[in-house]
């Protein structure tokens, strides 16, 4: 199974550093079957990360790659495809790295409709550093920085995602993998700032903290407690209570940055062929 | 082609370095607006597109810098332009940018600090901040202009020296040279060297990224998207790019850093010198502060006073031979500085004790007139 998507992989850098039962490579795994599917030319498509657990996957991925300063991916992503717009850019993240240090830049790029993919992998803490709360970390969640549990309340990031202008927002898990391929390789389609919240598991830093149980236990939790979108709309209110929805949460199409940028270079290109 | 005078301008400091930029190769500026900054960057927005090129006003200075690092691993010349508390914000990405060798250009017009300061009060108090800004040990180049045909001639010099060392030039400007309006001629295309980053000519499955070929240390580069798929991170790494705690790694990769801006010393260092060779009294100073200072040698020299001035172009690396060699037949060197001291500390440390070094330093938002270098040369003459 891994022949398929092996080419995406630097295996020389494997195996990867992420702990037992980390649902990182399952994620990373749905990126690439993604780009597979959508038939992106590895050498076009640019992997752009921050740093934390998650943002690690850049040196394992065999694209150009770029690791950079925490919370700054999409900044630093910016950059890349406005200067060259004919490059595939996706941005891998954490819940930490995006929503807390790198939330200004979150919504900018989301506002200015810019077209990147960024995958965010929500593992409600920060993992690497061992173990403390993120603003995603639910209230009344243990972690090293909340020992009497979170007395704060987590964004809904795909709804902030939305408020803020994004033209494409799904929300996955490490569990359905078969929808996560599904809704990033549709975010690749929308030409526009396309968000994928990834729900992972960290049974080591939050699991344990949090009494999750096992590694096994923790996926069988997305399972029991995720429900499509698509799904739910057939269903009545009560059975809807108390779920996580997943699926494609909002896709609308809106000028993207680097196509209006263009248009204005275009004016001059004309006027400077025609003198 | 024409003469000069056919060229001639009446431009201000903050455009002639936009202007410099553009002809050096600039195709990307990201910005967040800043005074006394913002004039590079309006100017920018309105001609970069002209040029196929293209502007952004990222969300703020820490997005800037991040912006321009992104542009320039494509192959783009990049630059930002900033005042020293938008300077302070980028500097952990600055960082990024030394370790990771991207060539870019980042313009710190500076003002009056500590903290938001004197936003449009002129002043020269981030020479040290561009020295040690960011964490850790590692190399830096910043050049200061005085002039505003020199905004535009050195802006193309911070973009060549860029490209060739890989890495990011500091380009200090203060808020009245950034401000002021002289005459100013553009050079025609082709008059000033304009120089590329060295590129590999390794196929992909050759190429190592962070591998020198020659005894210049600098590694030739790719471009993000021609299929090298390489890897570029700000953890300490190996040349291969990929991260590694070895001290066998990591002490040689910052060696290797250092040592490519100091085999460049000779092309890198540069200051200028106006009656030094016999002088008693020389007086060291940049940016604006050297126009007040080249004012009184005239009037000294006129006076038959042996006084000289030594004006740094180069801020870092710090001139050291430049001014050992002065001090040598000197009976005192007086350093003139819109800051308390951050040059003048450096003076003394070159010299050694070899001659006395006396500051004449102001940090209220005024310029230091030509009296107030005049008064401090009569004192020690």
């Amino acid at each position: 199974m891994f022949a398929e998507i092996e080419q995406y992989f630097r295996t020389n850098r494997l195996p990867h550093i992420w702990c037992p039962g980390c649902s990182n490579g399952i994620i990373v795994k749905s990126i690439v079957e993604a780009i597979q599917k959508a038939g992106l030319d590895q050498d076009k498509t640019v992997i752009v990360s921050g740093i934390g657990c998650s943002s690690r996957a850049t040196g394992y991925l065999n694209f150009d790659t770029l690791h950079t300063t925490h919370g700054r991916a999409i900044a630093f992503a910016t950059g890349v495809k406005v200067a060259n717009p004919e490059l595939n850019v996706f941005v891998i993240t954490g819940d930490g790295d995006c929503t807390s240090i790198g939330g200004n830049h979150f919504i900018h790029a989301a506002r200015r409709n810019i077209d990147l993919n960024v995958i965010l992998f929500n593992n409600n803490i920060y993992g690497m550093t061992g173990g403390q709360y993120s603003p995603m970390s639910p209230t009344g969640a243990k972690g090293t920085t909340a020992p009497y549990g979170n007395i704060e309340r987590p964004f809904d990031i795909c709804n902030l995602a939305i408020g803020a202008g994004a033209t494409y927002v799904a929300r996955g898990n490490s569990f359905h993998t078969h929808q996560l391929t599904d809704i990033i390789h549709a975010g690749i389609a929308n030409k526009g700032f396309s968000f994928v919240e990834a729900l992972a598991a960290c049974p080591i830093y939050y699991g344990r903290k949090n009494k999750q149980g096992s590694a096994a236990d923790m996926l069988k939790w997305q399972k029991d407690h995720c429900l499509s979108k698509e799904a739910a709309d057939r269903l009545p209110l009560e059975k809807k209570e108390g779920k996580i929805l997943t699926g494609v949460l909002h896709n609308v199409s809106a000028p993207e940055y680097t196509e209006q940028y263009d248009k204005i270079i275009s004016r001059f290109k004309e006027a400077n062929s025609n003198a | 082609m024409t003469t000069a005078p056919n060229k001639a301008r009446l431009m201000q400091g903050n455009q002639a370095c936009a202007e410099g930029a553009i002809y050096a190769g600039l195709r990307f500026y990201a910005g967040y607006p800043i005074t006394p900054s913002t004039e590079i960057a309006e100017v920018l927005a309105e001609r970069l597109p002209q040029v196929g090129g293209r502007f952004i006003q990222m969300e703020d200075e820490i997005a800037s810098m991040a912006a321009i690092i992104g542009a320039s691993l494509t192959g783009t010349k990049a630059m930002t332009a900033t005042s020293g508390p938008g300077f302070s914000l980028k500097q952990e990405n600055l960082g990024y940018g030394i370790l990771a060798e991207v060539p870019c250009v980042v313009v710190n017009v500076q003002r009056l600090g500590p903290s938001t300061g004197g936003p449009t009060a002129p002043a020269q108090g981030d020479v040290m901040q561009a020295r040690w800004g960011t964490h850790g040990d590692h190399p830096v180049i910043a050049l200061c202009p005085n002039s505003v045909q020199e905004c535009f001639d050195l802006t193309v010099t911070a973009f060549n020296l860029s490209e060739r060392f890989r890495i990011p030039v500091l380009f200090m400007l203060d808020e009245v040279i950034g401000h002021m309006r002289e005459r100013m001629a553009i050079p025609d295309p082709g008059e000033l060297e304009v120089s590329e980053r060295k590129r590999t000519a390794l196929p992909p499955d050759e190429y190592v990224a962070y591998a020198p070929v020659d005894d210049t240390l600098v590694p030739p580069m790719a471009n993000f998207g021609e299929g090298y798929r390489f890897h570029v991170t700000g953890l300490l790494h190996d040349e291969t790019g990929f991260p590694s705690n070895s001290s066998s790694v990591v002490g040689p990769h910052l060696d290797r850093l250092h040592r490519k801006v100091e085999r460049g010393l000779d092309e890198i260092v540069m200051v200028e010198e106006i009656e030094t060779d016999d002088a008693d009294v020389v007086i060291v100073a940049y940016g604006c502060v050297s126009r007040s200072a080249a004012h009184v040698v005239r009037e000294a020299r006129a006076q038959g006073l042996r006084v000289g001035l030594l004006r740094l172009i180069t801020l870092w690396p710090f001139p050291v031979d430049a001014v050992r060699r002065v001090a040598e037949g000197a009976r005192a060197i007086i350093v003139a500085e819109m800051n308390l001291g951050q040059v003048l500390d450096v003076v003394k440390s070159a010299v050694e004790g070899q001659v006395p070094v006396y500051g004449v330093c102001r940090a209220d938002g005024e310029m230091i007139a030509p009296d107030t270098i005049r008064e401090k040369v009569e004192e020690v003459l």
